[in-house]
């Protein structure tokens, strides 16, 4: 039995009266992949929020590390995490390598020619180490999320979460991005969290699917077993990806 | 300590907090050129600061090998490991070059701006009284944006400057027994300086401001592109309006700004210098001639027009996001200010000559 990593209890956001997730309990195991998935506006974003604390809670628990992410204390915590936010969200002032060189210039004491060697590495990592000097304004969509990809595994986080991280990627680089996650999972055993709605990704990656509907959670266990679920939802869910 | 070793044994993990204290030993205990073996035998976890680590001391001391590896310090060197490509320095841009450069992009800046200038110009006219090609009330919402918004600000500092203006003089008027000159430096100043000159500085700091920060996120978040793909014109969508609405009220902001400064020099003639209302007025009218009214007038429409054509240049100049929008503003503003004084400055050469 695999070790949790993340335990949510009783979670309810609420956006005014409209509840966004109602209720949810889930428990994400310790070195696995693991990924939301659900149609637009189910909640799957905001779920990912929640967890890392950026989206304030209407009800409910969140232990990371068995933390409360709302305790003072975790922010120490969060050198171990890594995000990878829907539309990057680069430091559009800043160059590409500079992106990168934020996290560890701010949380570790390593020498400057070390952080070059990490930094050129993470590229190299996400096939970008020709654009390493550009501004983030001057990528396309798939290389700003590549460069936000490897801005959040520049610090080898325990925990890793991507919102949609191959969205807007050629199947080339798609295949290559989830062969790295695969990579990292196994040589740092990395735990990850991910919101996606490539299935091509999900049937390569996944240790633990969560299907969301309307908030709520509607199922949760393998790919395997999602695809012989009897619910209509996610039987029209994998008919039509 | 002594640099005689040959072998870096290394024993601890080669994980990030670690790593600052291995860099140290390394420097202090190592000769580069006598470095031969790096042995990792008690190594047990690895990660991408660790092996950027083995290829620093590798690249310090060619003859330093590495052993001991362990298939996971394989398996973590071949996925962290920096490309031979990537540790190519890049190619320095020289002094000249620079300077070459940037004489290329101050020149391009010029024609562009000359192009957009003329766009303007010929769009507004063509579309003064076409209707059709823009947002309905577009022009008198510019016209309360910019000016009846901005109404209570110049009258207050137009009427704080007139204040100035007439203690300062009086001050010195007084010891002539030339007090009644107050009326006709007072006039003078505020009807072709300072009127024009007080409301084009205020009118710069919040609409060419504005103007520049709207054109240029509408640029960042693809707007301007999508009015494009539908066929419209953004000029003529976004700036004539503008262009339009600042024609008009600059040359009434002028007025309203010339006419509580000269009100600010009567309070003062009449309750510090006991020259009656009267008597002040009379001096200003006879000496302040329609022409200068003329020429404080046609000054605020040059600087209005400065204005409006500065701050869509740098709106549309923008890049780089919403930090680009803020250097887009900031240079819009400095910009503008600039360009009314130094045409202040040319106004002033032309009418004396």
């Amino acid at each position: 039995m695999k070790q949790n990593i993340i335990n949510i209890k009783n979670l309810t956001v609420k956006f005014g009266d409209f509840t966004v997730l109602d209720n949810i309990d889930l428990s994400i195991p310790k070195n696995a992949i693991t990924v939301i998935l659900g149609e637009s506006g189910c909640g799957k974003s905001t779920l990912l929020k929640s967890i890392i604390g950026l989206q304030p809670i209407h009800e409910g628990e969140i232990r990371i590390f068995d933390k409360d992410i709302h305790d003072e204390n975790f922010s120490k915590e969060l050198e171990k995490l890594g995000m990878v936010f829907q539309n990057g969200a680069l430091l559009n002032s800043v160059s590409v390598y500079e992106n990168i060189k934020i996290p560890l210039r701010q949380h570790t004491d390593l020498p400057d020619e070390i952080i070059d060697k990490v930094i050129k590495a993470k590229l190299h990592q996400v096939n970008l180490s020709h654009a390493m000097n550009y501004l983030p304004s001057e990528l396309s969509g798939g290389m700003k999320k590549r460069a936000a990809f490897a801005r959040a595994i520049a610090l080898d986080p325990q925990l890793l979460f991507c919102d949609e991280p191959s969205a807007g990627l050629d199947p080339n680089t798609r295949y290559a991005l989830d062969n790295l996650l695969l990579e990292l999972q196994k040589q740092l055993k990395m735990t990850m969290l991910l919101v996606t709605h490539e299935i091509s990704t999900v049937r390569r990656i996944a240790d633990k699917l969560i299907f969301l509907h309307q908030g709520r959670i509607i199922f949760k266990g393998s790919f395997e077993s999602a695809q012989e679920s009897d619910n209509k939802l996610i039987k029209n869910f994998f008919s039509k990806a | 300590m002594t640099k005689k070793k040959h072998t870096f044994h290394i024993k601890s993990d080669l994980t990030r907090k670690n790593i600052n204290s291995l860099y140290n030993q390394f420097h202090e205990q190592f000769d580069k050129e006598e470095l031969r073996e790096i042995d990792l035998n008690r190594v047990e976890k690895i990660d991408s600061s660790g092996v950027a680590f083995l290829e620093y001391i590798q690249e310090n001391s060619e003859k330093a090998e590495l052993t001991a590896l362990s298939p996971k310090i394989k398996a973590a060197l071949n996925t962290f490991s920096t490309p031979e490509e990537s540790k190519k320095s890049e190619k320095q841009t020289g002094f000249f070059e620079k300077l070459g450069e940037k004489a290329l992009l101050s020149k391009n800046s010029f024609i562009s701006g000359l192009y957009l200038t003329s766009d303007i110009f010929y769009w507004s006219i063509k579309d003064l009284f076409n209707t059709n090609v823009r947002q309905k009330n577009s022009v008198v919402n510019q016209c309360i944006a910019i000016g009846v918004n901005a109404v209570g600000i110049i009258a207050l500092l137009s009427f704080i400057l007139g204040l100035i203006l007439a203690l300062q003089s009086s001050a010195q008027l007084s010891k002539f027994g030339a007090n009644i000159y107050v009326a006709d430096l007072i006039g003078f100043a505020m009807v072709r300086e300072m009127g024009p000159m007080m409301t084009a500085i205020l009118v710069a700091g919040r609409s060419g401001s504005s103007f520049a920060s709207e054109i240029g996120t509408m640029k960042i978040s693809e707007e301007l592109d999508a009015l494009r793909a539908m066929g419209i014109n953004p000029l003529r969508f976004l700036v004539v309006p503008k262009f339009i609405g600042i024609t008009i009220v600059m040359p009434l902001l002028s007025t309203l700004s010339t006419i509580l400064g000269i009100l600010a020099g009567l309070i003062v003639s009449v309750y510090y210098l006991k020259i009656s209302a009267y008597a002040y007025l009379y001096e200003l009218f006879d000496y302040i001639t329609l022409e200068d009214e003329i020429i404080g007038l046609s000054k605020s429409l040059f600087f209005a027009w400065v204005i409006i054509i500065i701050g869509v240049y740098y709106g549309l100049k923008v890049e780089g996001g919403s930090e680009g929008v803020g250097k887009a503003t900031t240079k819009s503003v400095v910009a503008s200010i600039f360009a009314v004084i130094v045409l202040d400055a040319f106004f002033s050469l032309f009418y004396l000559v």
